[in-house]
């Protein structure tokens, strides 16, 4: 694995503080939170979204990293778990490695379990922020290696769906090892007469 | 079956076991131990003579028991392969002195007493389990009188009785006088649904598996009386609906409620007490033969897979999947799939359904010869390594080398290495990186989240499989908890360094948290394991510098578990207003580097 130095002195951060229309937006003051990071070390541009991951909020986003020279980029919206890989997509997109992106958890760790406390919520939405961007200033390129596999499958099971994937795999030209405990395949539906709902024989 | 007896891509190995796996996505390596058949599957003809003069009758497992084997038979007509095969515990040995009667009269000269298990090792690129189900065992439900009445049978062995190739050539006979019972009752929801014994879930099949069951007995026995008692009837698949009213139309009576007891008349008929709960009356039915429609219950198998493989299971006991919705035959491993019953109770059409979906998978994982590997592994920095030998120690893929004796220098192999961390958390002289999570990345998070006010702060650290995803789940939820938690996520708890709860503490942090995937559920085989151990180790050098151990809190939180997510963080608030401003003051000072300390550390 080979690691790019990045161009440049510093890290040119920006920051996209995502509504998810009402999802965040109703509880956490956004425009606030885009403000204070604005302030932070390293960003260049900080800014409140209504949809992050929409069409014309990715589209955005990707103007800003081409006409500002952004070389890292922090989303404060949903789960990474969510759109992690939305993200990533878009930085490779304008040719910015994916592994430049950091993702500040606002939604399902912020606004939804602190809907009675906007003001309390909009503060940590700022320290979960300054995080993503602590963290980002740091963050490396890095690139996938590619790994040569074998086509062979090992199909555990030979019942009715080992057969199927067995077969399956067969007919594509996959070679396939089809293990059984038994000393025959057919598993528990070789045992039945007539099957549901066509009623006819199984084997 | 044939088919897939026959393949030429196809190699089928029967009484065979997977016994061991290394390696990951693309490049496994299995081990399968092939047990001896004693008959030659290429040359046997399945004429059948070695199982006429057999003198050892046993019962036949195909038929439930309700037919007798020879030691040396075949599983049942349709077998793939069609080879006989012996039961070598069974057989009374080859000496001629004894037996050996088989292979004499053999012409092809198939039987080899010689023949020995062989372990085989296959390299495969991807894994589909497919290991299926077991029906549920109706003994502990003593009340359905199973192990005390002949005419009770469970619908497996009710299935062989009305099969054309059963003992009875698919003729319906009580097996106490093997006449045609005049009327026959169907229990259903028999180990499913139940809290109490059996699995909380639905079993899924077993509704329509009586359906059918109704249809061939009035197909054969149009005057028959059938009976079926059920919590409700489930018949929610295309076409099923259909069915369910035929079967209603040729007169089989649904009756709501499950059996109290069930006793024995005179005719070795059953007596059964219902309370029918359409309208709340109690009734007594007299039937000549009742079938229990048992559940379905993971493999036996599924256990042994699950550690060998790093699987996660439900709390039901089958396969979890990645993604319950989008990606439901992938295994969180990368390169492991799953089809049918392994993954949760189905039938036929799913199973088929699903067995196709997981060859899919495989080709769009498999078809160019090579994968693009997730760039976030360890890297060893060899001019740090001092040889200890504990990286590799760790690892749950073997991935790293290090050779102590002759003093070569710890290396990650980037293809094997599944991005825990828990090598660079364990590194004594910080000599691994775990990319995309290094040192730096971490502690700047740690630095952020308690540069403002940190006695008010409760430090949490989260693995991204499980605990993460749990707070996400308590967020999906809007369970609502204490305002002051700050998550730093980690791919695995076992990357929590050491460090980064010093670092913490330093800071001023009353409460650190480090959250992570079960015990067994770890989405690192075990790389939790040195979690547990390192949190061990923190307490014993807090407890030795004065600080109270409790403060580093250890907890393990499922995906599923946003409920117990939002609790463990309403307990930390309640410790964390237990922690004084002098007792934080105390651990600032003990952690401090020598000569910037205002007191010597209490010891």
């Amino acid at each position: 694995m080979k690691k790019k130095t990045l161009q440049g002195d510093n890290p040119r951060i920006g920051v996209y503080v995502c509504h998810c229309g009402l999802n965040i937006g109703r509880v956490v003051d956004c425009a606030m939170v885009a403000q204070e990071s604005a302030g932070l070390e390293n960003v260049v541009v900080s800014r409140d979204v209504q949809y992050a991951c929409s069409e014309p909020g990715q589209q955005s986003i990707k103007e800003d990293i081409v006409e500002q020279g952004l070389d890292r980029i922090v989303i404060a919206s949903c789960s990474p778990r969510l759109h992690e890989p939305t993200f990533r997509h878009m930085l490779e997109s304008v040719g910015l490695n994916p592994y430049l992106l950091e993702m500040a958890n606002l939604r399902e760790h912020c606004s939804w379990v602190h809907m009675n406390e906007p003001e309390a919520a909009t503060v940590k939405a700022a320290e979960l922020t300054g995080m993503a961007v602590a963290r980002a200033s740091k963050l490396e390129p890095l690139t996938s290696r590619k790994i040569p596999v074998s086509k062979r499958t090992m199909v555990i099971g030979g019942g009715i769906a080992g057969i199927q994937t067995a077969l399956d795999l067969a007919d594509n030209g996959y070679e396939v090892v089809l293990v059984e405990k038994k000393p025959s395949i057919g598993g528990q539906m070789a045992r039945l007469d007539k099957t549901f709902p066509t009623m006819d024989c199984s084997i | 079956m044939t088919d897939a007896g026959r393949h030429p891509n196809i190699k089928l190995m029967t009484l065979s076991e997977v016994i061991d796996v290394k390696g990951y996505v693309g490049n496994f390596e299995a081990k399968i131990l092939k047990r001896a058949r004693y008959v030659s599957e290429k040359d046997c003809t399945a004429c059948g003579e070695c199982a006429k003069v057999c003198p050892v009758v046993r019962p036949d497992e195909f038929d439930s028991g309700l037919s007798s084997r020879k030691a040396v038979y075949s599983p049942f007509p349709q077998a793939v392969p069609s080879a006989y095969v012996i039961n070598i515990n069974e057989c009374l040995g080859h000496n001629p002195v004894v037996c050996a009667k088989c292979s004499e009269v053999c012409e092809k000269k198939c039987i080899n007493f010689h023949m020995s298990d062989e372990e085989i090792v296959e390299k495969v690129g991807s894994i589909v389990v497919a290991t299926g189900l077991e029906p549920y065992d109706p003994t502990e439900l003593d009340e359905y009188g199973y192990t005390r009445y002949e005419n009770v049978l469970s619908s497996t062995e009710f299935e062989r009785l009305i099969s054309a190739g059963g003992p009875t050539r698919g003729d319906l006979v009580r097996p106490t006088d093997r006449k045609v019972p005049k009327s026959v009752g169907f229990v259903q929801c028999v180990g499913s649904r139940s809290a109490r014994k059996g699995g909380a879930y639905c079993s899924n099949i077993c509704c329509m598996n009586t359906i059918k069951s109704t249809l061939v007995l009035k197909e054969h026995h149009p005057d028959m009386e059938i009976k079926v008692f059920y919590i409700d009837i489930r018949a929610f698949g295309k076409g099923f609906e259909d069915l369910y009213r035929k079967s209603r139309s040729l007169g089989v009576q649904y009756i709501r409620g499950l059996p109290g007891t069930v006793s024995e008349n005179g005719e070795r008929s059953l007596r059964i007490a219902v309370e029918n709960s359409a309208s709340g009356k109690i009734a007594f039915h007299n039937l000549d033969m009742l079938v229990l429609a048992v559940g379905v219950k993971p493999s036996s198998t599924t256990k042994k897979l699950q550690e060998m493989l790093g699987l996660q299971l439900t709390s039901d006991g089958f396969f979890l999947e990645a993604h319950p919705k989008l990606q439901p035959v992938d295994a969180a491993t990368r390169g492991i799939f799953y089809a049918g019953c392994a993954e949760g109770p189905k039938d036929i059409k799913d199973s088929v359904t699903q067995g196709s979906a997981a060859a899919a998978r495989v080709i769009r994982l498999l078809h160019r010869g090579e994968i693009v590997s997730e760039p976030i592994t360890a890297e060893a920095a060899p001019e740090k390594c001092k040889i200890c030998g504990i990286c590799a120690e760790v690892c749950p893929y073997g991935a790293i080398s290090v050779d102590v004796k002759r003093k070569v220098v710890a290396s990650v192999n980037p293809a094997a290495c599944s991005g825990c961390g828990t090598c660079a958390a364990e590194c004594p002289f910080d000599a691994i990186t775990m990319n995309h999570f290094t040192d730096d990345q971490i502690l700047a998070q740690v630095g952020t989240a308690l540069a403002v006010e940190p006695q008010s702060k409760i430090l949490a650290f989260a693995c991204n499989w499980c605990s993460y995803a749990g707070a996400d789940y308590a967020g999906v939820s809007r369970l609502q908890y204490p305002v002051n938690v700050r998550l730093v996520r980690t791919m695995c708890s076992g990357r929590v360094d050491e460090s980064f709860i010093w670092d913490g503490f330093a800071r001023g942090a009353p409460i650190i948290l480090v959250s992570g995937c079960h015990i067994g559920d770890c989405h690192y085989i075990d790389a939790n394991r040195w979690t547990v151990k390192r949190v061990e180790k923190i307490r014993k050098k807090m407890a030795r510098l004065g600080i109270r151990p409790e403060r580093l809190q250890l907890e393990w939180i499922s995906a599923a578990e946003g409920i117990r997510f939002a609790h463990v963080m309403e307990q930390l608030e309640r410790m964390r207003r237990e922690v004084s401003p002098e007792e934080i003051a105390h651990t600032v000072n003990a952690l401090m580097p020598k000569g910037e300390k205002t007191d010597p550390p209490a010891a």
